[in-house]
């Protein structure tokens, strides 16, 4: 039998959750902040650097990647022998300039302190954030993911969650903006499209696999968020990393602080990776959770048809990056698309559940 | 798009075109034949194919599906009288089993096997053959790195090589040296063999899961049925209400176990504010019994909990109200006594009911209506129902008299009544009115036509059952697809090449290489690691802090960088034997430089 509700401790829940969201918001100008900053001040140096008649390298001062001098666009050891990679390879280096951030997007010596004060309120927005999360579910007397409301908050949570991680061993503050932009969107879709307030869980859905399925599912999502904005940036750098090669003007400033787009190739496939095996998870505990619950573990309904076209898509994504004239660019097509099916199928979800209302029925 | 894009067009264009014309004339009808299959395996189909399966699917979420709901697709093309019947001849309301649907993944299946068998058999001479022979030039490998043992250590060339293969063999490599007894003896190394494997295992795995859906649904067999309390199914073709059974199925696979239905508990939420009265407990405490002389066991059938019985699942799925009547015809005789499944139609448990009483005598009647758990009436004047639970049952019925048209053998739903040939008796627009009836009242029709009685209301649960053989295989495939799939993903496959010779000064210079196949980021640590082991190995002294001798001691700028993970002393390129002894000794390699993958 289901716990007890406690309604108050709902209303700290949203208390909670309104709160993290104004962090999140400080966090975000923060993180804006220090895009506009750095890139003022690295244009800045190009500048001295140019005037100087510096040639080749530009001094250790500013950029990101400064620190070990020059673009990393070496991938993974057997890129090179890729005829994509080696053209990528000379757009970096060949404007003169540092083009991109460091590939291996570790952490420089110099101190970018709007990124630090951003990663300090976005540390403390989780926090706010996980309180949230934690007084719905002991509210509820459950998961807190049983409905819209609560995959969204406790998805959101998540994002951030593993965005903070993640920043523990790489430099990603890069994606700050994105990815504290979207965890906001998130919480505001939440309050006002998809408020609900605690309840208990209709039978369909009490079951432990909810514990094992969603959980997998949000944090695949979750993963497959970062590498969404690691697939768009990389398009954008590809681009712009094009345009300096061929000497054009470097319109997108901004974006020498975001490594090359081989590096957030790279990255994004070993992330891709990792969320693809959690999907495959998502996949299948949803069948297993589908066969005790309807006697049938595939029925091909919206949900399922859907996971499935995830699940195939990102399959493509992997296929992708061993294909000749497909990884790159197009690679990072695939994982764009491939999480545009994971907002539809997230919003989709919600006609789902009120599908399962009509549970009692016949 | 992207200058990746154009650089390879611009490549394959002028590649195209020299083949085509290089192999349109020589192709023969088994030339045809090898050339498509070549095609139909190769990665690009596989990729092309995949996303193609992808887009298919995605029909089958937009359109009503017949599997699914037959009634709304039948509905739904009735709505769209203009493309209804077009899209219904594009199959798009059958999608999964549509022509093009099984073509895609059928080719997809093809191009996978066609794709798996030569890579397992290769794989299969690949792990019985040696590492690939020793570079030439190690220093064009994506890792490299050199050591010095010094002269006074006494470690020459050929010690330096075994120790090397030493390290390398404790680390899970196959080794193999070579010219040991040589002026520069080498070895090879491989490892991360499972990787491969991993991925044929996956994607054999794949074809497994197809397999035992599709046995599944040959050998299985599912069903539904409506239990009353009080009511027992019995595992036989005739205890079903509906019944589908597997292309292979005969009727002697059936185990006549039985289950009853003693009783029916829901619990409603009577706490939360948003939530209050939905249903958040099902239990249905059931009798079943293996077979017919199998002692009774009393079970709880629940929701995500289904009971197992004689091979088959049987779950819960549905539930409602089954008010109890008694009719009355004509004549005074009971036509009818028992519970009436109602179905249910809107919130709280709002229900239609439908009669037919084919014994009435002299005419048939029948009656259709609502079922209300706790019946209220609004400010319009229209009935609802309050709550879910049973505070206020009632039923309002209209009544008919006349032919059912029972008797003509075609088959009816009974939760509908076809009023057109039936004379009304009672409605609302009618003089007699319409018929509303509590628990344990009796209404009399008119003109002498019967009497209808509400006796009470019991709780009925629809179950499911399903016999699906393919199930148990089809997750053992789905747990060796992943498995294969981590295998896959996280072994990684690298070679290792280490040369050593002898300087003029007695000194014994070390280089060895690292390559690997597939994605691997790992691959600059694989070698730092190495590089120390190799250190240990040698008792070379502790190298400098990381990162200082790579930086600085960078002889020149048209050495490619490394990545720069590789630490300490990978710029050494000046001192490998091979470059030491530039000249003066002739080293044995081949041409080309180490094998390429693709
Ligand atoms: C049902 C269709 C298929 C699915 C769902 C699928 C899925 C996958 C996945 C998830 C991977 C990445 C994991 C790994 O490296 O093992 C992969 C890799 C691979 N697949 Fe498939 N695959 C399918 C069909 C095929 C076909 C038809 C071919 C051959 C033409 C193929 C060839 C490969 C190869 C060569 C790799 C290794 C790629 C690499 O080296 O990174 N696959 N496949």
């Amino acid at each position: 039998m289901p716990f007890g509700i406690n309604e108050t401790m709902g209303q700290y829940s949203e208390l909670f959750m309104l709160l993290a969201a104004g962090t999140y918001t400080v966090a975000f100008i923060a993180f804006a902040w220090d895009l506009a900053k750095s890139s003022k001040a690295l244009r800045a140096v190009d500048l001295k650097a140019a005037q100087a008649g510096a040639a080749t390298k530009v001094p250790v001062a500013a950029g990101v990647g400064a620190g070990s001098a020059g673009a990393r666009l070496d991938g993974p050891a057997d890129r090179a022998e890729r005829p994509s990679s080696s053209a990528a390879r000379t757009t970096g280096s060949g404007a003169g300039g540092v083009v991109t951030a460091d590939g291996d997007m570790k952490y420089a010596t110099e101190r970018r302190v709007p990124a630090r004060v951003a990663v300090a309120l976005t540390t403390l927005a989780v926090l706010i954030h996980g309180a949230g999360v934690v007084t719905r579910a002991l509210g509820a007397g459950r998961v807190p993911w049983g409905n819209m409301y609560e995959f969204l908050t406790t998805g959101a949570f998540l994002v951030a969650a593993v965005f903070l991680l993640s920043l523990i061993r790489r430099d990603l503050r890069f994606l700050g903006t994105f990815v504290v932009g979207l965890v906001i969107i998130m919480l505001v879709a939440a309050s006002v499209a998809f408020w609900t307030p605690v309840g208990h869980l209709v039978p369909a859905l009490q079951s432990y696999w909810l514990v094992i399925h969603v959980s997998i599912a949000v944090l695949s999502s979750a993963l497959f968020t970062l590498t969404f904005a690691m697939s768009a940036l990389q398009l954008v750098q590809s681009h712009r990393q094009k345009t300096v090669a061929a000497g054009g003007a470097d319109k997108l400033g901004f974006m020498r602080l975001v490594p090359s787009a081989l590096s957030l190739e790279n990255l994004s496939y070993r992330i891709n990776a990792i969320a693809f095996i959690g999907w495959t998870f998502t996949l299948m505990f949803g069948a297993i959770w589908a066969e005790k619950a309807w006697g049938r573990f595939w029925g091909w309904d919206t949900k399922e048809v859907w996971t499935f076209v995830i699940w195939v898509v990102y399959a493509g994504y992997l296929h992708a990056r061993a294909t000749r004239g497909w990884t790159g660019t197009r690679a990072a097509w695939l994982s764009i698309v491939g999480y545009l099916c994971v907002i539809f199928n997230f919003t989709i979800v919600n006609q789902f559940f009120n599908g399962l209302h009509s549970y009692s029925g016949l | 798009m992207s200058e990746r894009v154009n650089v390879k067009k611009k490549q394959s264009a002028p590649v195209k075109e020299a083949k085509a014309q290089a192999a349109l004339p020589a192709l023969g009808p088994k030339g045809m034949l090898r050339w498509a299959w070549t095609q139909l395996t190769s990665m690009r189909t596989a990729l092309f194919l995949l996303l193609l399966l992808a887009v298919a699917a995605v029909p089958g979420s937009l359109f009503p599906q017949r599997p699914a709901n037959p009634a709304v697709v039948t509905q739904y093309i009735k709505d769209h009288p203009d493309y209804g019947k077009l899209l219904d001849s594009l199959q798009l309301y059958d999608v999964y089993s549509s022509a093009w649907f099984s073509a895609i993944y059928l080719l997809l299946f093809i191009s996978l096997i066609g794709c798996v068998v030569p890579r397992a058999i290769a794989h299969y001479k690949a792990m019985r053959s040696q590492p690939p022979r020793t570079p030439q030039r190690l220093s064009r490998l994506p890792e490299y790195g050199t050591l010095v043992i010094p002269a006074d250590a006494a470690v020459p060339a050929s010690e330096a090589v075994s120790g090397a293969a030493r390290v390398l063999r404790k680390r899970g490599y196959r080794v193999e040296v070579r010219d040991a007894d040589g002026a520069l003896p080498s070895l090879g190394a491989e490892r991360g063999f499972m990787k491969e494997v991993g991925n044929l295992v996956f994607h054999t795995s794949l074809i497994g899961v197809l397999v035992s859906v599709a046995a599944g649904g040959l050998f299985g067999y599912s069903g539904q049925r409506i239990l009353v309390e009080g009511d027992t199914f019995v595992n036989t073709l005739v205890g079903y209400d509906q019944f589908n059974p597997g292309t292979n199925f005969q009727s002697s696979q059936l185990q006549p176990y039985s289950l009853q239905l003693d009783k029916f508990n829901i619990t409603f939420d009577r706490e939360s504010r948003g939530k209050f009265g939905q249903p958040i407990d099902f239990a249905a405490t059931v009798t079943t019994k293996e077979n017919p002389d199998a002692p009774p066991k009393q079970e709880i059938l629940k929701v995500n909990d289904p009971v197992t019985l004689g091979g088959t699942s049987i779950y819960l799925t549905g539930n409602g109200y089954a008010p109890v009547v008694t009719i009355r015809d004509g004549a005074g005789n009971v036509a009818m006594q028992g519970p009436v499944v109602a179905k249910l139609q809107g919130d709280n448990y709002y229900s239609s009911v439908v009669i037919k009483v084919p014994d009435a005598q002299p005419d048939q009647l029948g009656f259709v209506g609502f079922f209300l758990p706790t019946a209220f009436v609004s400010d319009k004047n229209v009935s609802f129902s309050a709550d879910p639970e049973l505070f206020n049952p009632q039923l309002t019925l209209n009544s008919y008299y006349g032919d059912l048209g029972l008797n003509k053998g075609a088959p009816q739903n009974v939760f509908e009544l076809d009023v057109k040939n039936l004379t009304p008796l009672n409605a609302r627009n009618l003089a007699a009115g319409g018929i509303t009836l509590a628990p344990g009242s009796t209404y009399t029709l008119p003109d002498g036509k019967g009497s209808i009685s509400f006796d009470g209301v019991k709780r009925y649960i629809g179950v499911d059952i399903h016999h699906n053989p393919g199930q148990l295989y089809a997750l053992v495939f789905a747990l060796l697809a992943v498995a294969g799939l981590i295998l896959s993903l996280y072994v990684n496959r690298r070679r290792v090449w280490v040369r050593t010779g002898t300087a003029d000064d007695g000194r014994t210079m070390v280089e060895y290489g690292l390559l690997a196949r597939g994605e691997d980021h790992r691959l600059a640590g694989e070698a730092a690691a190495l590089r120390k082991l190799f250190a240990t190995e040698w008792q070379l002294p502790e190298e400098g802090a990381p990162g200082d001798t790579s930086e600085n001691a960078a002889p020149s700028q048209q050495t490619p960088r490394r990545t720069s993970d590789n630490v300490a002393g990978s710029a050494g390129k000046a001192e490998g034997p091979a470059a030491n002894a530039e000249g003066s000794i002739t080293t044995p390699a081949g041409p080309t430089g180490p094998e390429k993958d693709q």
